[in-house]
């Protein structure tokens, strides 16, 4: 690991300047990740600041009727959180389908947003890969890539997001917010990963040297019958190979509000809005649930290893919304 | 802006088992590693090194973490509990007890990791917290029972390749009191189990 500097910030504008101060720096986390990378030299910061102590700890409910979740809120906490258990329930789900109770401790919301892909080639530091060596290659492409992306991939990076959580805030429109030196900002997590194309080392539409502040969830009276279901290679403690949060407001048979969103099969979580728009206003049942699932997916583009995934996602539409629909006319 | 010089390494004091140790630390260094290589605590294990088994689990005020990822600089201020630190003087933790008396291990390198864990877990339970196998997680819904499917889970960041996990799922349940108080937990091996002292 390269030798680094750290510093503990205990306000936001003293994490900014101790950033600003060092071109070489980053924000530093739970660490389960950012330590992790260090230690297989992927990541090599010249410093870290510590922003784990910020007063950025609070999940507290809008004037509008969302909540809004501080950056430095551990996924434990925001799990465990009453108003996210009873008006987002996928999202606290998505939460405990990640990592471990320890991990979950440790980790942080705005760490969570920008952890890396678990890309074995990207992990590899010994050979080439796009989006850690702009321009080496991408031998996830012709090699081993059964968990890599199906949506929204290039041919220079075919690596997923991994999180759970990140899904589940996708699907509920959450609006992340930063701070920069020259002020605060805001951008919508269904715009804050950037298109793959030809540049997979830039991943967000964060300016630099911005801090994550928190994540604001709009009002979603639809989210209150909602439910994130992973799939994944054992029954526990591994990342997904394919997941889905979806939310179903169903009236007189039809489908009044729907919020879907994919994860582990893009370099996103993955908003459905061609199935949220395919299912609005019609029928609450297999056969059109299918069919919006379908609608999505032909925008699908699978590598000779991952082609399960359309299946598995389109499956996992169809047994989602029956329950959810099935559970909201009880 | 110029870069001010930035010294690598740092004096700290960790709050270790309720004693302070004032120590220099490489930034590089891990918990684990100050535990282990620098203040001659062994009883957490390193197995992985990054993140994956949990062998290396502490508390970090009063919540499990895994220590190879917890760099000892960023553990400065906090409340670190290591298996060391778990029994009250001569008595056993009530989850040592359980995992000495049901065989929750075989060659109990992963041992002081689990305990931790489990010291924990019985924690997060009692304030309420649901898990990925919770059926129900609103609040309204009321904490869930601490089934064996639940222990699973939550124990889900410890591995253990001698596979003692059926031991470790029943130690679990016993030290949150429930094999006592509601007899073997549904689904374990526990069920029917003539093991001595399952039946307790």
């Amino acid at each position: 690991m390269r030798e680094f500097g750290y510093e503990r910030a205990v306000d936001v504008s003293g994490a900014l300047a101790l950033l600003d101060a060092d071109p070489d720096a980053r924000f530093l986390g739970g660490g389960t990740n950012l330590v992790d990378l260090m230690k297989t030299g992927v990541e090599r910061p010249g410093r870290l600041v510590d922003v784990r102590e910020l007063p950025l700890d609070r999940v507290e409910p809008t004037g509008a009727g969302g909540l809004r979740i501080g950056a430095t809120v551990t996924n434990s906490d925001l799990a465990a959180h009453p108003e996210v258990r009873r008006r987002y329930p996928a999202l606290t789900q998505a939460v405990l389908a990640g990592a471990s109770g320890q991990l979950r401790n440790m980790a942080t919301v705005g760490g969570n947003l920008l952890q890396r892909t678990r890309c074995g080639y990207f992990a590899d530091v010994s050979g080439p890969c796009n989006k850690r060596v702009p321009g080496s290659g991408c031998p996830a492409i012709e090699g081993e890539h059964h968990n890599h992306a199906v949506l929204g991939a290039s041919g220079h990076c075919v690596a997923t997001h991994p999180s759970d959580m990140g899904v589940a805030l996708t699907a509920f429109g959450a609006v992340v917010e930063y701070e920069t030196a020259d002020g605060a900002g805001r951008v919508p997590l269904g715009e804050f990963y950037l298109p793959v194309g030809d540049t997979p080392h830039l991943e967000t539409a964060l300016p630099a040297g911005a801090l994550i502040t928190g994540v604001t969830l709009p009002a979603a009276p639809v989210a209150a019958n909602s439910r994130y279901r992973k799939v994944r290679e054992r029954a526990s403690y591994a990342f997904a190979i394919g997941s889905i949060a979806a939310a179903l407001d169903v009236r007189d048979g039809v489908v009044h509000e729907v919020r879907l969103a994919f994860g582990a099969v893009a370099s996103r979580p993955w908003r459905a809005q061609v199935a949220e728009r395919a299912l609005t206003g019609g029928p609450a049942d297999a056969g059109a649930f299918a069919a919006a699932a379908d609608a999505e997916l032909a925008a699908a583009r699978p590598l000779p290893h991952n082609g399960y995934k359309v299946t598995l996602m389109r499956n996992l539409v169809v047994a989602v919304l029956s329950e959810l629909a099935e559970e909201a006319t009880r | 802006m110029a870069t001010a010089p930035s010294p690598t390494y740092s004096a700290v004091t960790l709050n270790i088992n309720g004693e302070k140790h004032t120590l220099t630390v490489d930034h590089r260094t891990t918990l684990l590693d100050a535990l282990r290589e620098r203040l001659d605590m062994n009883g957490t294990k390193k197995g992985c090194d990054q993140g994956q088994c949990g062998a290396c689990t502490v508390l970090i005020d009063k919540r499990r973490a895994v220590s190879c990822l917890q760099l000892a600089v960023a553990a400065e201020g906090r409340e670190i509990t290591t298996i060391e630190g778990v029994a009250e003087g001569e008595q056993l933790h009530p989850v040592q007890q359980a995992f000495l008396d049901l065989d929750g291990y075989q060659c109990g390198y992963c041992t002081p990791g689990q305990i931790c864990s489990a010291v924990a877990l019985i924690e997060e339970h009692a304030a309420g917290w649901p898990s990925a196998v919770t059926d129900d997680v609103r609040p309204e819904a009321g904490p869930p029972p601490l089934t064996a499917d639940e222990i699973r889970e939550r124990m889900s960041g410890n591995l253990c390749r001698c596979g003692a996990y059926v031991s470790i799922v029943q130690a679990v349940a016993r030290a949150a009191g429930i094999a006592s108080e509601a007899g073997p937990v549904p689904g374990s091996a526990q069920d029917g189990s003539t093991r001595e002292g399952a039946a307790a």
